[in-house]
């Protein structure tokens, strides 16, 4: 019962993400991905359950760890590169020297 | 676990459910405002908001106990990120791109892992889990392997042989059969990691047939695997807002794979299991076709005493690092009162939207880059086209020659210009291969050299003229 709910969560997620991306110009494709791409880091959820998790075992400790460093580092660097990248987009400046 | 989860649930919506359902929201906001410059970096604001809320609301969780791993975890991946994003040129952004991706791809493929061997769990949610690993597994080396192309590590060009899709195939299917043993018994640990190992080769394989110009649309499919990879998890791990998190990247980075695909009139299939690789050889003879060069001081009398001129960028730019000297360029004319224009095609460069970063980078006003559809109208009006490291976009036997390995193609119609200019180091073909008429024409002109030194002598002649 819970899986259904769950797949028509997925489903409507992803009916709302096909609108909005068609939506999206080409113009901001690569900042576009860049930041769905770090949102895709969320994964860094899991990472935190497992490696906080009271009886992980030893090995899933150490995958959970090595999890939250590469989600963290997805994170972080997709998130200050989309902006790095955004602030570059201008309109044409008022007046030119 | 599958019994207490549902009860959890019931009892306590807490104050971390409450914080899930805001952060969905945020990372659904955050897409909306990324539709327009306008908005676009409070869309970032908004995303990194929904992505805080998250974490400090998953830590807050009562099964949540140890903290020295997450803090060690969380304050390293930044050490790792903040300069990976800082520090990296914008040319290098589709290798960023593909790094980061990998980085994704591999946390959630560790997470599948780790939870098998934690709870051993069965049915639906070991199907969850195994699909969330095979993705994972398999963006990690795919990307891995994207990396090497696009940094030029490994050879760009497309490798084949003969059977390759049907060694590929089999090599998925091999994975899936074992993935099936393995959700039918999930006691068999001797199984699994002989599923991981073949989710890695086959990331390998998946790329070894393509070359550089499809790397737009492989980025964009990897970017979608890898959200879905996470969307898994979310069925895995019973939790909603991974679920959504992971759709909204897996239907996005679909999306615009279809675009990226339908921008070289090519399907997925196409793309995926190699298309170009095959073309090279019947392309390269030919008889020597007379063309015209130019220097940089005649080329530069045109163009100042023009007085429209649309530039067309490609890959090459971004190998030349020419866009700086370029909107210097397109000052210069603009001075002497030349309407100058950017035509960007969908799948220049090596990822969707590429060259409008490039150029923004290069304060080019982001309204002077024109869609393919909005400025093909336009080219039978324009004095000069200016092609600036490319190549297939602008080949007009996409248009002519049905038999041309990207007949069908759309392409920016430069032919049309009243002169066109094509600045390039040598003859040699473009990525896909193929001889570019173009160049043979009467008003073509020939710019022969590196794209950065010779734009920087066309804004000097310019400057003279």
């Amino acid at each position: 019962m819970n899986y259904e709910f769950g797949l028509y969560v997925f489903m409507l997620a992803a009916f709302v993400g096909f609108e909005m991306i068609r939506k999206v110009s080409p113009l901001l494709h690569t900042p576009l991905m860049s930041l769905t791409n770090a949102i895709a880091s969320i994964s860094v959820v899991g990472a935190i359950l497992i490696s906080g998790a009271g009886d992980s075992p030893t090995l899933s400790r150490v995958l959970g760890f090595i999890a939250v460093v590469s989600a963290t580092t997805n994170l972080v660097s997709g998130y200050l590169i989309t902006d790095r990248m955004l602030k570059m987009f201008k309109k044409r400046e008022p007046a030119q020297k | 676990m599958n019994s207490a989860v549902p009860q959890v649930a019931a009892e306590a919506f807490g104050v971390y459910q409450a914080l899930y359902i805001v952060a969905a929201a945020c990372f659904i906001l955050a897409l909306k405002w990324m539709s327009s410059p306008v908005t676009a970096r409070r869309g970032v604001l908004t995303a990194e908001l929904g992505m805080l809320l998250a974490v400090v609301s998953t830590m807050m969780r009562h099964e949540v106990v140890t903290y020295q791993w997450i803090i060690g975890g969380l304050l390293l991946g930044a050490a790792i990120g903040v300069p990976l994003a800082m520090l990296m040129p914008m040319t290098h952004v589709p290798q960023r791109t593909a790094i980061s991706q990998a980085c994704g791809a591999l946390a959630s493929a560790l997470i599948g892992t780790a939870e098998y061997y934690r709870t051993f769990p069965t049915g639906f949610t070991m199907a969850a889990l195994m699909v969330e690993t095979l993705l994972g597994f398999l963006t990690v080396t795919a990307s891995c392997m994207a990396f090497g192309k696009l940094n030029e590590m490994l050879p760009s060009r497309p490798i084949t042989f003969k059977g390759q899709t049907f060694f590929n195939l089999g090599v998925l299917a091999a994975a899936l059969a074992v993935g099936i043993a393995i959700v039918m018994d999930p006691h068999n640990t001797m199984l699994f990691p002989v599923f991981v190992l073949l989710a890695l080769i086959f990331g390998v394989l998946l790329i070894i047939p393509l070359g550089g110009a499809d790397m737009p649309t492989v980025i964009a499919l990897l970017n979608s695997y890898a959200g879905l990879s996470a969307c898994a998890m979310g069925f895995a791990l019973d939790n909603k807002l991974l679920i959504i998190s992971g759709a909204l990247d897996g239907s996005s980075g679909f999306i615009l794979s279809i675009i990226m695909c339908k921008a070289m009139n090519r399907s997925f299939t196409n793309v995926l299991f190699g298309g170009f690789g095959q073309v090279q050889t019947s392309a390269a003879a030919g008889e020597q076709k007379p063309i015209r060069s130019a220097t940089a001081e005649e080329a530069a009398q045109i163009l100042a005493s023009s007085s429209s001129v649309v530039i067309i960028p490609g890959y090459g730019m971004a190998v030349a690092q020419a866009q700086h000297k370029i909107r210097e360029l397109s000052d210069s004319l603009t001075k002497k009162g030349v309407e100058v224009k950017f035509a960007i095609h969908p799948v220049a460069g090596r990822m969707p939207g590429h060259m409008n970063v490039l150029l923004a980078e290069a304060d080019v006003p982001y309204d002077k880059l024109i869609e393919m559809d909005d400025i093909n109208g336009e080219f039978g009006m324009t004095d000069v086209a200016l092609i600036v490291g490319a190549n297939d976009i602008v080949n007009p036997a996409a248009i002519n020659d049905p038999a041309s390995p990207i007949a069908g193609m759309p392409i920016l119609d430069a032919y049309k210009a009243r002169t066109v200019m094509v600045i390039k180091r040598g003859m040699s073909p473009g990525f896909a291969g193929i001889d570019n008429e173009l160049y043979y024409m009467d008003k073509t002109l020939m710019l022969f050299g590196d794209a950065k030194s010779f734009v920087t002598e066309l804004v000097k002649e310019v400057a003279a003229a």
